[in-house]
């Protein structure tokens, strides 16, 4: 009944309401020290001197987690000169911090970052590692988990504990976002996944959580690189990191020039906002690629999305639609940006766009 | 200079719909395509390969009718396809894939520069390639961005990070994973398509690679998907009312908490 290209999803076994199909479900052989693994490890990513928010809003669901297995919470940081970050993670959940500050681990390259996680995770065995799903994140954890043999989910925007045997539930969308996946490691340790930004939520800090800072020494082997980073661009300013922005503003084909767009870098201003845009204005080269949300582009989730002039297709869709609150404006009042925004006008963004301007200033 | 491109067929992601009330896969009359970052890779294959001199292999994962893809690949540039598949890779996870292109990277002999997409757009994960090097125990470079200097010992190549880029020396073996800001890939030639048409595709199956059967396909693979469901739709929609200007104050009234 399926063809050569049934992947083995299951989805339609699941939608069978008369249960006459079933897969036969051969899992991997269960690893002899399953039960050897305990505790939950986040991933502090540090780079440019800062700690990247995405670690302590892992901080906060690595808690949840490690409280409903009650185990401990620890914290990975890698990176030069981190100061007082350690003490940061503790006061934001952390039981223990495993600190490596070394000078060759200042520039980001993925082979010294991946050998030392490893090597971290095979002496300490967390039964759940987390990482952010940033660009560093997304690049080194596959190799990380590569050399483990573990299993590894993506971008994931869900994490619970399964009631019967506290495995890792690890939910994600694929297709573009069509499609929400809930995912299990059953047979291998560690359970292995990386978690988009601004999905899920920091603690508070306090000052009364108390925690252990353990430095480690890594060896020259682990810190072997082939690769040499000659050069790190800010570019624009750090304006281009529209994953950790709370408000975006975002512009489309709408404002029919790269002048147009000015108006969308204005309101952004005001508002405390990034820019950020639909393809067919990255394309058109109003604006830079880094800047470009959607299915070939990044994937946000912030609190607040403006999109102007944009039509709506399902890529763009796919790109934003976990942001907490979609607001649209554009003058098709058919357009299928109005299906997934919360707030809309339907109108002329040129008349629209400077009346908001103001009265938001007027308001401030 | 020998390039392997590792490439894969994909679902026009447009069309790809879970039916919210059967929970199944809509997959009626879906096109496939060659995944779009990967034609950026295979295009950046063909230009290192005009500039260097060498040899561009594309190499799939996937099903019997992935070959119309290669085809399509060779049309593009491609010297050579190989087709890898076999009944038993059905429900690999990346850590099985990566397991089965390694073992067929292999069989295909040495290379200098392996080139994949940043990700496929129907798992939209982003592993294989990392996988991929870290099993052949050769460096790699994800989401690069531009190619500035290319010899016949290695590659200065721009690495998009978060808040801008990174410029990195490296060389040879090496694997890049690239995104679509990197080049406009051409289209086929007329030349192109007959020798696509006339192009003999390799074909290698589990046992050819010599893939252990408990490391490939769903048994290989150490994530399950347990469950599969509709997004949650959106809730909070309210409408604004009146004229435009009544419609912005209740507007500003709402954005005003979040600045
Ligand atoms: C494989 C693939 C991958 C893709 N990946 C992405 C991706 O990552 N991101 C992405 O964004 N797209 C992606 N696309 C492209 C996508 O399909 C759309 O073409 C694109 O998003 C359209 O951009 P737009 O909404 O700005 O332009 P249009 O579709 O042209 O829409 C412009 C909108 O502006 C409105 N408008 C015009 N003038 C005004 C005015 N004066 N005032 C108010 N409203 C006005 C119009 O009514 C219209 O709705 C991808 C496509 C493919 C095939
Ligand atoms: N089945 C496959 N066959 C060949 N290459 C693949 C396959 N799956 C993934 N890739 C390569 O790995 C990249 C990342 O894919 P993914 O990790 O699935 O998002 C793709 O852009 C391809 O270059």
């Amino acid at each position: 009944m399926v063809g050569d290209s049934c992947t083995l999803c299951g989805a339609c076994v699941e939608s069978c309401e008369v249960g006459a199909l079933s897969l036969e479900r051969q899992t991997k052989a269960v690893q002899d020290d399953l039960a050897g693994w305990s505790g939950v490890l986040v991933f502090c990513e540090y780079r440019g001197n800062e700690l990247a928010p995405v670690s302590l809003e892992l901080l906060g669901i690595g808690r949840q987690l490690a409280d409903r297995r009650g185990v401990q919470l620890s914290g990975l940081l890698l990176g030069h000169n981190t100061g007082e970050t350690a003490k940061l993670l503790i006061g934001h959940g952390a039981d223990v911090v495993y600190l490596v500050d070394d000078p060759a681990l200042g520039a980001f390259r993925d082979d010294c970052y991946s050998q030392v996680t490893a090597a971290v995770i095979r002496e300490y065995k967390p039964e759940i590692v987390l990482a952010g799903a940033t660009a560093i994140g997304r690049s080194f954890i596959p190799g990380v988990a590569t050399m483990l043999d573990a299993g590894l989910t993506a971008d994931c925007t869900k994490l619970q504990i399964r009631e019967e045997d506290g495995a890792l539930l690890q939910t994600r969308p694929a297709f573009g976002g069509n499609i929400m996946a809930t995912i299990v490691t059953e047979s291998t340790r560690p359970q292995m996944a990386t978690v988009r930004p601004k999905v899920m939520k920091q603690l508070e800090y306090s000052e009364a959580r108390k925690g252990k800072v353990i430095s480690i020494t890594p060896t020259p082997q682990q810190l072997h690189s082939r690769v040499q980073v000659l050069e790190s661009v800010v570019a624009e300013g750090g304006q281009v990191n529209i994953q950790e922005a709370d408000i975006l503003v975002s512009g489309g084909r709408g404002l029919e020039s790269a002048k147009g767009f000015e108006l969308i870098s204005e309101l952004a201003e005001t508002m405390g906002a990034k820019v950020s845009a639909s393809r067919a204005v990255v394309d058109a080269g109003w604006i830079a690629y880094p800047h470009q949300v959607g299915q070939t582009g990044k994937t946000v989730a912030p609190k607040l999305y403006i999109a102007c002039g944009i039509s709506g297709a399902v890529q763009h869709v796919a790109g934003m639609q976990s942001a907490d609150t979609i607001v649209a404006i554009n003058r098709d009042e058919h357009a299928s940006i109005f299906n997934v925004a919360d707030y809309g006008i339907v109108g002329d963004l040129f008349d629209i766009l400077p009346k908001l301007i103001r009265k938001i200033e007027e308001r401030r | 200079m020998k390039i392997i491109v590792c490439i894969k067929q994909v679902p026009d992601a447009t069309d790809v719909r879970l039916d919210p009330v059967t929970n199944t896969l809509a997959r009626e009359g879906v096109q496939s395509i060659m995944n779009p970052y990967d034609q950026h890779a295979l295009e950046e294959a063909v230009r290192l390969r005009e500039r260097l001199g060498g040899e561009v292999v594309v190499v799939t994962m996937g099903p019997p009718q992935a070959e119309e893809m290669l085809r399509q690949a060779i049309s593009c540039g491609a010297d050579r396809a190989v087709l890898v598949s076999d009944r038993a890779f059905a429900g690999a996870d990346t850590w099985a894939t990566a397991y089965t292109l390694e073992n067929a990277l292999k069989k295909i002999g040495s290379f200098d520069l392996i080139l994949c997409g940043k990700q496929a757009i129907d798992g939209d994960t982003a592993q294989v390639g990392p996988g991929l090097a870290t099993r052949m125990g050769v460096p790699y470079l994800t989401c690069v961005q531009k190619v500035r200097e290319a010899t016949g010992t290695g590659l200065i190549v721009e690495r998009m990070m978060d808040d801008g880029y990174d410029v990195v020396a490296v060389d040879y073996p090496v694997l890049l994973t690239v995104v679509k800001n990197i080049n406009e890939p051409r289209v086929p030639s007329l030349k192109g398509k007959m020798k696509a048409k006339k192009a003999e595709i390799v074909k290698l199956t589990a046992a050819d690679i010599g893939a252990d059967p408990a490391c490939i396909g769903l048994p290989g693979s150490p994530t399950k998907v347990v469950k599969v469901f509709p997004p949650e739709g959106r809730s909070k929609r309210a409408t604004l009312t009146g004229t435009l200007d009544e419609q912005l104050d209740q507007l500003v009234e709402k954005l005003i908490p979040y600045l």
